[in-house]
């Protein structure tokens, strides 16, 4: 396969080496017994461990796409719930939870469902808090490569618990409800200027490269805020605001809002309405429809 | 062609990357037309080509993307007694350019603020029932139904308007004359007759006419609808998997077709590898199959990548109605529609890439989807793969041949030599190594006429048509001696 240069590397450049001369022959375990079982043993969960982390890797790339190919997606996310089902099976997940943290999480949750990110975020104050699989840094690939320091946070024990939870939202995006629309943290006004402002970034960079998402409350779950520094719940409001009233599959960023809102409560149909009219004119001025 | 391309890529230069890749053929197809060809490719263009006979000659158009490429030579290099010597309807073979048109422009979804590309996922020719073409064209939301038809005639001598169509000063007419029409230069007119809009939420990965040539069904990644080729507004959603909670989401669906004679029935196929055949007479919405064809998992080869491998990228029923033929990432399978427990034949396309999966895995390559197809006898199936190579395989000897598809090696006239991959044992010369596979060149869009043995294969944005000049009729192709 020489594909050099014609895709993004996804994994860090020290690690694709050995990744690659491992896996040359499958990911089948070995049956091994006496000496070498700690060996094989461990070379298997490594290498479990990388496939894993490349899988989360394209979940996160692809949300980036304008069109993400929902096959595609669907295939990953569950050799990532297969890997995570082994992993279980193994053992080798309670050490994963448990690097986690403590922070109320049960260490025996074998699949990391909604309540734990619920949880995080209802200790904050604010509205809906949005943290993106791929929150941090915006996604530049040039950083997720080289950035050995971010690639261990992100992919090695902690991202996996938290992520793994977010995996059935990936292409959830159209699903949010209108509850998800109009958060409560600020006033139509004040989302209007904000959501003209993305908006117009919206138009000119690409659909989904250039916006960041801020964690909005500070003082919460150390390890949180450092992982997800870049949440910007504005702009997830506008964005759910134009999707909350249809039902669409498109997968993207603000894909496990379901989750939050659920958590929130829900706000009513009305308010959305209008601010939808006044959204749509926005959207007529920046698209010049 | 170049000059479509630019002007799009000015009004959506924030959209689209490459020029090039809207030359990428990604749709074929050639049934039940026993004379056309159509390519859609990823910048929303339908190329029509039509196989010249005697009687048809036609100046070819705008075709410098593909002519130079065709392994036929063009039709007016030959001296027109050559022509008359070819002899009967199509034997010359040819295909030229026939009509070239703008399918689907590129969209945007402001809801969503996601773009709509106009790459052309499937082309699915009309059954023909008079002198015009339909064909039904389909990016991933929207499918247009386009007629193709051809002019030859003109009308000439109105009273009212003069040649160029300018009304007539009335005082300068002094005698009524009846318009005649006369013969002019052949043109063919392509006009988009239906539009079918907003039925699907997901994108459209297939569509298939049914054989009652009054309906057909289109199918996304969730949901199959069936229109009526005349009704654009309304549609009837006949498959539904979307599950009500969507982190639930596992399978989807990849393929869909209607049987070939009983207009009851289609199968669609999923992304873990497992058929459903559904009648449409047991109940207006047919989530629930008729039968399941699936083929139990062999728990000693289970990997992580089995899910992904087994996911069928294209079904297709055989045109007799009673086999259908799967293609997966690594296998095409053929099943018995009286038998779901698992297929009666499986013909390996690649199996040294087994070993490869990981790296398969990382570069994507292990999400292309395949397309197969059947020949008109039912007796030869034929499947794409990497490194321009395409595999053939005879259903009665089970033997299976390696072809490339490739300019350099594809003279006119010239006869396809078989290729061998080299995996063990002793290597012969021009054996192709594994790991020099060139895995941007992929087969994946094939299509085989209905009734002859001519192949169309297209590789990113060639198309290239074989002939079998040893048995050219519905015998399958002599695998021994090759095709040309």
């Amino acid at each position: 396969m020489r594909k050099r240069g014609s895709r993004p590397i996804y994994m860090p450049v020290r690690r694709r080496r050995e990744k690659a001369n491992m896996y040359s022959k499958g990911t089948k375990r070995k049956f091994s017994d006496g000496v070498d079982n700690k060996a094989v043993a461990a070379s298997y969960s490594l290498q479990r461990q990388s496939l894993l982390d490349m899988s989360l890797l394209k979940l996160q790339l692809c949300h980036m796409l304008a069109e993400p190919n929902l096959c595609r997606s669907v295939l990953i996310a569950n050799t990532v719930r297969q890997i995570q089902e082994e992993m279980a099976h193994d053992g080798s997940w309670q050490v994963v939870t448990e690097a986690l943290g403590g922070s109320g999480h049960g260490p025996s949750d074998r699949l990391v469902d909604t309540e734990v990110l619920c949880q995080s975020s209802e200790q904050q104050d604010g509205g809906p808090r949005l943290y993106s699989v791929m929150g941090y840094d915006g996604c530049r690939e040039e950083e997720v490569v080289t950035d050995k320091a971010l690639c261990s946070v992100v992919v090695g024990d902690r991202a996996p618990a938290l992520l793994l939870g977010t995996i059935g939202h990936c292409w959830d995006r159209g699903e949010l409800r209108v509850e998800d629309g109009v958060s409560k943290d600020s006033g139509t006004g004040e989302e209007e200027g904000t959501k003209s402002g993305e908006g117009a970034k919206m138009a000119t960079g690409q659909v989904f490269g250039t916006f960041e998402i801020k964690n909005g409350a500070p003082g919460s779950d150390p390890a949180l805020e450092e992982l997800f520094s870049d949440v910007d719940a504005s702009y997830y409001d506008l964005d759910t605001m134009l999707t909350g009233m249809q039902s669409a599959p498109k997968m993207g960023p603000y894909d496990f809002l379901d989750s939050l809102a659920s958590s929130h409560g829900s706000v009513s149909n009305s308010s959305c309405r209008a601010d939808l009219n006044e959204l749509d004119h926005i959207m007529e001025i920046i698209v010049g429809s | 062609m170049g000059e479509d391309t630019e002007s799009s890529k000015g009004n959506h230069s924030f959209l689209r990357d490459y020029v090039t890749e809207a030359d990428v053929i990604s749709t074929v197809d050639s049934t039940t037309q026993e004379n056309l060809l159509a390519t859609g490719d990823k910048g929303g263009r339908v190329v029509v080509f039509q196989r010249e006979t005697v009687s048809s000659l036609l100046p070819p158009t705008s075709s410098h993307l593909l002519s130079s490429l065709l392994p036929l030579p063009p039709l007016l290099s030959q001296p027109k007694g050559e022509l008359d010597q070819v002899g009967e309807t199509g034997e010359s073979g040819e295909y030229n350019v026939y009509s070239t048109f703008q399918s689907h422009e590129p969209d945007f979804d402001y809801l969503k603020s996601l773009e709509i590309e106009e790459k052309i996922n499937k082309i699915r020719w009309l059954p023909q029932q008079n002198a015009a073409h339909f064909l039904l064209s389909t990016n991933d939301k929207t499918i247009k139904l386009w007629k193709v038809s051809e002019r030859d005639k003109q009308p000439e001598g109105y009273n009212l308007k003069d040649e160029e169509g300018r009304v007539k000063d009335i005082s300068t007419v002094t005698s009524l004359q009846v318009p005649v029409l006369r013969p002019t230069d052949l043109m063919v007119e392509v006009r988009p007759r239906r539009v079918f809009s907003n039925g699907h939420t997901y994108h459209v990965n297939s569509i298939s006419v049914n054989s009652d040539g009054e309906t057909y069904l289109s199918a996304d990644d969730l949901r199959i609808n069936m229109w009526h080729l005349g009704i654009t507004d309304r549609s009837f959603n006949i498959v539904d998997i979307k599950p009500a909670n969507m982190e639930e989401l596992t399978e989807v669906i990849t393929a869909a077709e209607f049987h070939p004679h009983h207009c009851h029935l289609f199968v669609y196929s999923s992304s873990k590898g497992s058929l459903r055949l559904c009648d449409m007479r047991a109940s207006a919405l047919c989530d629930r199959h008729t039968k399941l064809f699936e083929e139990p998992e062999d728990p000693g080869s289970r990997s992580f990548f089995s899910e992904i491998v087994s996911s069928v990228s294209d079904v297709k029923f055989s045109h007799n109605g009673r086999y259908l033929l799967t293609r997966d990432y690594l296998t095409a399978k053929v099943w018995d529609l009286h038998m779901e427990k698992g297929p009666v034949e499986t013909y390996q396309v690649h199996d040294y890439l087994r070993t490869k999966l990981c790296s398969l895995y990382e570069n994507d390559c292990i999400f292309d989807k395949f397309e197969c197809v059947w020949n008109s006898s039912d007796s030869v199936i034929m499947t794409g793969a990497y490194n321009s190579f395409f595999r053939m395989f005879d259903r009665e000897t089970g033997r299976g041949v390696t072809l490339e598809a490739w300019r350099e090696t594809s003279k006119p006239r010239a006869v396809l030599r078989t290729r061998r991959i080299y995996t063990g044992g002793k290597r012969r010369r021009g054996d192709v190594g594994v790991d020099s596979l060139d895995f941007t060149k992929k087969i994946l869009h094939m299509a085989w006429h209905p009734e002859e043995n001519i192949i169309a294969i297209a590789s990113t944005n060639n198309l290239y048509i074989f002939q079998d000049r040893v048995s050219p009729d519905t015998q399958g192709p002599d695998l021994g001696s090759d095709t040309i």
